[in-house]
This record gives C-alpha cells, structure tokens and sequence, in this order.
C-alpha cells in the first residue's frame, strides 16, 4: 500500500463519515500500526498526526453548522437493559471533539520528535491512538453505559500510558496509582448512572431509553425531587473528582508525571482530567441548580482550585509544576460548573479552550526544555531563548495567555470568570479565592514559559540544540492559536462556544431573559477590568518572591492523602500476605483436612438442621458375595491404612478399587465398571513409578495426629453414607431418567443411554471435562518438566 | 531390561488393544463403551509397551507427540460443537446433522456429529493419560 493512497483514502473516507465511524477510526488506526509502524518508521509520527487531522477535519465542518439538537447515530446493543451505542454531537462533544482531534493530531507529532529511535514508540503510537478513540467516544456518547465504557477504556489506556516505561518501578507504582483512584471513581459512577436509569424510568421514561441523556434532560426536575437524588449526585461526583484530580483525590496526577512528557501534555493536561469536568457539563441540565451540588461541587473545587496553584509555585520541577497547575485549573473548572449561572457557565466553556491551548504548549516545551537540555529543574534553566526562538516564542505567548496577559486568549477567559465570581454567591470569598489563583497562576506562567529562555545561560543551557519541526510545530501551533483567538474571539464564539454554552445550561434558563454568549476582548472600563490588571502585578510580585513561599508551612510529610493512599495500599498487601500464608500452606494433607472438615461441616448442618434424617435400615435384600465384596472393600482399606510400605499400600487401594468396579457390574453398569478398572490400572502404575522414586517414609505420623486422622476419616465416611443413604429417600424433582430412555433411540440414534448422554444430551459437561483434563496433563507437564535448572521435585 | 516373556507378550497384545480400543470406541453408541473408555485402552497399550521397553521405545513407536493428540482432540469435539452454530443452533446441538448410510449385510448405518465428539474425546483422554505416565516415567 502506498503512503499516498493511504493519505488520500483517508481525506476521502472524511467526507462521507458519519459518527460511528468517527468514533472508531482511532480504533482502527491503532489496529493497522503495527503493520504501518516497520514501513514508515520516523515518518509514521507525521502520517498519523495528518490522519487524526482528517478526523480533526471530520469535526471542524460542523463549526457553524450544527443543526439545533446536534447529530445523532445509534446501534442496539442490549436493548432490554436500555444499553444502546448512541451517539450525540451537539456543541459540548463538538467542543471536546475538537480538542481531543486537534491536539492529538500534533501530540502524536511530537511523539514521533521526542522518542525517535525508542524502542517503545510503536507501541506508544497504538495506545495514544486507543486513548483518542475512547476520549472520542466518550464525549461523543450519549448513553451513559456506553459512556461509562470508554470511560474504562481511557482508565485503562492511561494505565498503560503513565506506565510506558514499564521497568520503572516508579512509573508502574504511578500507573496503578491513577488506576485505582480513577477505577475506583469509575465505579462509584457505574452506580450512579444505573440508579439515574432507574429514576429516569419512574420519571416516565421508557426502559430502552432510560440511560440516553438526552431523554433524561427532559425529565430532569422530576429527579431532582426523587429520594435518591444526593445518592446519584454523590456517586457521579465521586466519579468526576477522581478522574479530574479534584481534591482530595488529586494526588494520583502529579505522580502520573512519570509518564514522557507527550502523554502528560496529552492525557494530563489537556483532554483526560477534563473527561471529569465534561460528565459534570453534560449532566449539568439533569443534575444541577440545587443546593446540594452548588455547595459540594464549587467548594470542592474552590478548594483544589487554590491548594493546586499553591502547591505549584513551591515546586521546581517544570512537570510537577504544570501538574499541579493543572489540578488547580480543574479544580476552577469544577468551580464554575458549580456556580452554575450562565455567566459561570460561560466562563467554564471558555476556559476549557483557553486551559487546553496554553497548558498542551506549555507541556509540550517542558518536554522539549527536558529533551534539549536534559533537566527539568527550573533553577537550572536560563538563556534559552538564544538556542531555541521558535520555542521560547511559543512559551512566551502560552505563558502570557496562563497569565491572562491581554490581547491573548486567557485574558479573555479571566474576565469571564471574574464576571461570573462578583455576580455569584458568597462572592466576596469566592473572589478572594479566585484572585490569589490567579495571582498563583501569574507566578507560575513566569515560572515555567519566561523564566527558562531569559537571562544568563546555565552550565546545563550551554549545551543544549534546538530542537528539531517535529517538536516546536505543537506548542507553536497551539499558542499562536491562543493569540489568534484572543484578537478574533468571534472565530469561535458564536459557532462552537454559544452552542456548547446552550447544551451546558438547557432548558432551565427562560429564554426571554438569556444572554447568548458573546465573547470580545475589550469590556469597557470596570471592575473586572481593575481586577485583571491588579492581579498582573501581584503576581509579579509572587514570582519574585518565590523562595518565601517555598519556606511557608505547611509541610505534612506522609500525613496527606497521598501517604494514606499508600498505607491502604501497604495494609491490603499484608492482610492478603497472612491470608493466603494461612490457608495456602502448600501441604496437601492440610489441603485435604480443611475440604474435608469443611465439607463435613457444612453438608452435616444442613442435614441436621434442613432436612429430617430417617435413615432406612433394610439389611434384607443383601446377597452373600455383596457382603463378602464389602468385607474386602473395608479389608483393602485397613490394610492400605496400617501398612508400612508405599507400595503394599498401593496394592490395598487397588483391591479397594477393583471392587468398587465389581460393584457397579453386580448392579448394571457395565460402562462404569470398565472405566472404573482402566482408571484403577492406570492409577496404581501411576503412584508406581512416582513412589519408586521417593525415598522410603522416614517419619511416620505421632498418635495425635493419627487420631485426628482417623476422627476426620470417620466424619467424613459418615457423612457421605449418610448423604448416600438419604438420597435414596429424598426427591426434589421428578427424575428426568425417562426422558433419556424415551429420547435415546429416536432424536439421539443410540441405545446405550450413558454414551448419548456424555456425548449427546449433556454433551456440554463431556467438553467441559475434557478441557479439565487437558489442563491438568499440561499442568503435570509443567510442573514436572519446566521446573528450574537443579531443583528436585 | 525387562523379561523377555513380557516383552513377548507385548508385541502381541498391542494390535489387539488398539483394536479393542477402536472397537470400543465404535460401539460406543450402541452398546457399552465409548471414546473415555477406549482412549484408556488405547493407552493402556502404549503404557504396557513402555513397561516392557523404555519411554523413548514408546516414543519412537508413537511417531508423533502424545501432547499433539490433546489438542488435536479438542479441536475436533469443539468443531462438532461448533457446526451446528453455522445452521442457527444451539452449540452442540446434534439435530441436523445425521447421515444414514444404507450397508447391504449391515443394515442402517447412522453418522453423524456425536461420533465426531466422541472422537475428539477419545484422543484427548489417549493424549493425556498416555503424555502423563510418559512424563512422570521418564523421571
């Protein structure tokens, strides 16, 4: 295949996509990979960045154009549950859409720049693609079981992510960090949208659309009311905060910093912690406007909000301090959504572009300062700016519009957010918080985008290249974008964000009274204004003053929720060390005593105490050889029990055995019986040539343990003669015997009715058996053949 | 080494327990035996031949990797499970496919999936019994 070809199907497999398969190109992309990647090696980061950006082209058509009501697409799935695979994209997905696409496209780019030559990049290509393809879905769906799957899937995919360097133990402990807090989040979710369902069917809703959002907007004042509102809001939210990193379940994303840095600036930055503050977004017209949700959901994120942009000015390292930034810009996120009024919501929309388009830059030149230079400490870097322009550019605009520096795109977004702080409740606090943020965020832009490229150049700077296309091309793209949008807002305003702006707010707003959003860069001369420009200069100040904060208190040691993460952690490892230490002693005669003893408990009980126990008596009918195989049944045994040597011992069981097989001829089943003497033959060669081989026994049991040997035996004997004789005069159910008999010849072309069954009417437990058996010979294979060099079994 | 009486006995016991094993097998259907039965006598019949000679005797006899016999056998009892999925039933379930083979001096000759099953039991019983006494053997 041509590289050319692949291009051009790809441009043309755009035009006439509909959604579903815009959800699962980059599932495909991703399978194809590992057939494309030994092709095109370097260039393989190119030709899919172009190929995500057809996608990215897929979505950029309905800029504008979006019908009222969004686009659907739909499959069954499992309809009696309400399970379908429907898709919506209005202005929120398209918002989300775009973003995931776009930045994609360039993060896989600069993939390609910043691991070139590394032995993993294949396998990093397949799974940021995975990731795309389930972020797609994900905001793209609108039932909530089918959201809540890719929800999974961008879990599981950023485990494998944050986990690249997979012999780090440091980043494995990283991955399964992320992993338990999102998963764990993810669960709680699971519950709350399967009790959402509910309460959307007893608000009227039909049992197949029970779980579509966009059925259960129109019945949301109805489960406001419902009983179970708090427990739904409680466990979504519990979903949202640990997938955005909300406070206290923030700790897993500064440790996810493991992960190269393209996967930082992809997954946690720019489009994965934000899958969090989307669920809130698209839930927000069924969910929001109580007091409940204003309260937990703003002071949650109030709370990350500041703790985040605190933490981050105190760290040095440029990945740790982006991280923690990043917390603190969900954390204002949440808050907005929380605030909850249009021109809170507004904000959020917004800030949501403006947070992706300088944080990904921002990232991406982190990863390009780590890859140039070598280090990531901020008190090392200086000067750069004269080894790479292009980058220091980038930094520079992406930094400013962090800032909110007017004319760029942040400065815009800061606006709105005061705009809707002074209009809100509590609003002198709720200011307050938001302007020492964004003077934390002032300090923090200087920090990371300025500081590095000016001044004098460090022993560490003196060495560094530029850096090659591949690399400047992402951040340069996404902050110049900061800047084009910030001097013409209007690009975007009315096409994507009002829309998104609708979708987010819903019905709830009366329409005479709704202000559209409308983005500009110049408000006039107010406070809001004062406010922006106060906040400048304060966090100038902050920036120079760092090193005060770097000695603040408070410092906690492992007292944060970080160290109780890990004690949990440690704790389940040492009660599941006792626990298998206790039952599995790796004796099989301890094995045998505790399924015995067990057994013999719990099948005596329910005898006792279930069923009454009228044991039959009739020695009547015996015949003589019956009693005579009997005595050399029990003979067979004793002497088995008593004897000194393996091997005689072996001759006892087998006597046991051969008249078990007697038994069954004297009572009609001849099929049995030879099988019985076949396994019999079979087993006593077996423990043959395994006891050759072992010494003889040294150590005989001491008296206690033989009568607790010979108490278990007897229990368990009795138990078994008891069940068997029971059974005889117990009949739950009409035995189905006769319907063998009837069926065997005609439907089944047998006469022997024990064949037709094994092979026939319970044909399924014949394959299930033999599959057992194949697993135990592999398993008897293993463990006798692949044992390692010099041990001894 | 062995009696020179047993290893005698062997080399004519083994054609006739393969047979009986086949013949087992056969009758299966009809009258007592079937695939569990005769892959332990066909197993059997190796067993005995390594008690007379040696494992790698066995081994040489046998051709092909007893290990190789569990598989192939599962294979088959799977595909006849999995025929019936192409017609729209069940897994397993026999219904459609019978063959009824009129044999002059026979009389009526039914074939049909179950056989196949059955056959694909027969080789994975052989399989594992006979590739577990080898193993543990060459100990």
């Amino acid at each position: 295949m041509s590289l050319l070809g692949l291009v051009q199907q790809s441009f043309q497999g755009t035009v006439s996509m509909d959604l579903l398969t815009a959800v699962v190109a980059a599932f495909v992309a991703a399978a194809i990979v590992p057939i494309l990647y030994p092709l095109l090696r370097q260039a393989t980061g190119w030709f899919l960045g172009l190929a995500t950006l057809g996608l990215f082209g897929y979505f950029a058509r309905f800029l504008g154009s979006l019908p009222p009501g969004g686009i659907t697409a739909s499959r069954e799935w499992i309809p009696s549950l309400g399970f379908r695979f429907s898709f919506l994209l209005d202005g929120l997905s398209l918002l989300f859409a775009l973003l995931i696409t776009g930045i994609g496209a360039l993060i896989l780019i600069y993939a390609g720049g910043y691991l070139g030559g590394h032995k993993g990049l294949g396998r990093l290509y397949v799974l940021l693609l995975v990731f795309m393809g389930s972020m797609v879905g994900l905001v793209l769906a609108d039932n909530l079981f089918t959201m809540f799957v890719f929800w999974e899937l961008t879990s599981v995919s950023s485990y494998l992510l944050i986990g690249f360097d997979h012999e780090r133990a440091e980043a494995r402990a990283a991955a399964l960090k992320a992993l338990l807090v999102t998963g764990g989040g993810g669960l709680a979710m699971m519950a709350g949208v399967l009790l959402l369902g509910q309460m959307g069917i007893e608000a009227g809703l039909a049992p197949e659309v029970c779980f579509e959002v966009s059925q259960l907007n129109t019945v949301g004042p109805a489960i406001k009311e419902n009983a179970f509102y708090l427990p739904i809001l409680l466990l979504i939210l519990a979903g949202a905060f640990t997938k955005s990193a909300q406070f206290p379940f923030h700790f897993w994303l500064p440790a996810a910093m493991e992960a190269p840095t393209p996967i930082s600036a992809y997954l946690h930055s720019a489009t994965m912690v934000k899958a969090g503050v989307y669920l809130l977004a698209r839930l927000s017209p069924i969910l929001a406007g109580t007091v409940e949700w204003l309260w937990i959901v703003s002071s949650v994120g109030a709370i990350t909000m500041f703790w985040g942009a605190f933490i981050s000015v105190r760290k040095t390292d440029l990945k740790q301090i982006l991280a923690y930034s990043t917390v603190s810009a969900l954390g204002l996120l949440m808050l907005l959504l929380g605030l909850g009024s249009p021109a809170a919501i507004a904000a959020a929309v917004t800030f949501v572009l403006v947070h992706a388009l300088y944080k990904g830059a921002l990232f991406m030149v982190a990863g390009i300062i780590d890859h140039e230079v070598g280090t990531r400490n901020i008190q090392r870097l200086g000067g750069l700016a004269r080894v790479m322009p292009v980058t220091a550019v980038a930094a520079g605009l992406a930094a400013a519009s962090m800032a909110a520096v007017p004319p760029l795109f942040g400065f815009i977004g800061k606006e709105l957010f005061y705009e809707s702080t002074l209009h809100g409740p509590a609003r002198v606090l709720v200011t307050t918080v938001a302007f020492l943020t964004s003077m934390l965020f002032v300090a923090i832009a200087i920090m990371t985008g300025v500081r590095p490229f000016l001044g004098a150049m460090t022993d560490d700077t003196r060495r560094a290249h530029n850096a090659p296309m591949s690399l400047w091309l992402g951040p340069a793209t996404l902050a110049g974008l900061s800047l084009v949008l910030g001097l013409a807002p209007f690009l975007l305003d009315q096409p994507l964000l009002a829309i998104a702006h609708q979708n987010v707010l819903g019905d709830v707003i009366d329409a005479e009274h709704f202000e559209s959003l409308h983005l500009a860069l110049w408000h006039g001369w107010n406070f809001t204004l004062a406010l922006s420009g106060f906040t400048l200069v304060a966090g100038c100040v902050v920036y120079l003053q760092r090193d005060i904060f770097r000695a603040l208190p408070p410092h906690f040691g492992r007292w944060t929720t970080d160290g109780f993460y890990d004690m949990v952690l440690a704790g389940m490892n040492s009660v599941a060390k006792v626990q298998t230490s206790v039952l599995q002693s790796g004796y099989l005669r301890y094995y045998l005593l505790m399924i015995y003893l067990t057994a013999t408990g719990l099948v005596g009980y329910t005898a006792a105490t279930r069923t009454n126990l009228t044991l039959k008596w009739d020695w009547s009918d015996i015949r003589f050889y019956e009693w005579g195989l009997c005595v050399l049944i029990m003979l067979g045994s004793l002497f088995s029990a008593y004897s000194r040597s393996r091997l005689t011992s072996i001759a006892g069981l087998g006597v046991v055995g051969y008249c078990v097989a007697l038994l069954f001829v004297f009572y009609g089943a001849p099929d049995l019986a030879m099988t019985q003497i076949l396994i019999e033959t079979l087993s006593v060669i077996l423990f043959v040539f395994v006891f050759y081989h072992l010494p003889p026994s040294k150590k005989l049991s001491g008296p206690f343990t033989r009568l607790r040997d010979i108490v278990v035996a007897i229990a368990i004997g009795g138990i078994a003669t008891i069940l068997v004789l029971q059974a005889e005069q117990v009949k739950y159910f009409t035995p189905i015997s006769q319907f063998f008999v009837e069926n065997s010849v005609p439907k089944a072309h047998g006469r022997n009715i024990v064949n037709v069954i094994l092979v026939d009417f319970r044909g399924l437990d014949t394959m299930g058996e033999i599959t057992v058996l194949a697993v135990a010979a592999v398993g008897v294979y293993a463990l006798l053949k692949l044992r390692p060099q010099g041990g001894k079994a | 080494m062995p009696s020179l009486i047993l290893r005698t006995t062997t080399r004519f016991m083994m054609p006739l327990l393969l047979l009986f094993s086949l013949f087992l097998l056969w009758r299966g259907h009809n009258e007592p035996g079937g695939g569990f039965v005769g892959g332990l006598v066909g197993a059997s019949a190796f067993i005995l031949y390594t008690l007379s000679f040696s494992v790698q005797a066995t081994r040489d006899a046998l051709a092909f990797d007893s290990r190789s016999l569990i598989g192939v056998g599962l294979m088959l009892a799977l595909t006849a499970g999995i025929m019936p999925l192409t017609q729209g039933q069940p897994f397993l379930a026999h219904r459609n496919f019978w063959v009824k083979l009129e044999l002059p001096g026979f009389g009526q000759l039914d074939l049909g999936t179950p056989l196949m099953f059955d056959i694909g039991v027969y080789l994975v019983v052989f399989g594992v019994a006979l590739t577990i006494v080898l193993t543990l053997t060459e100990e």
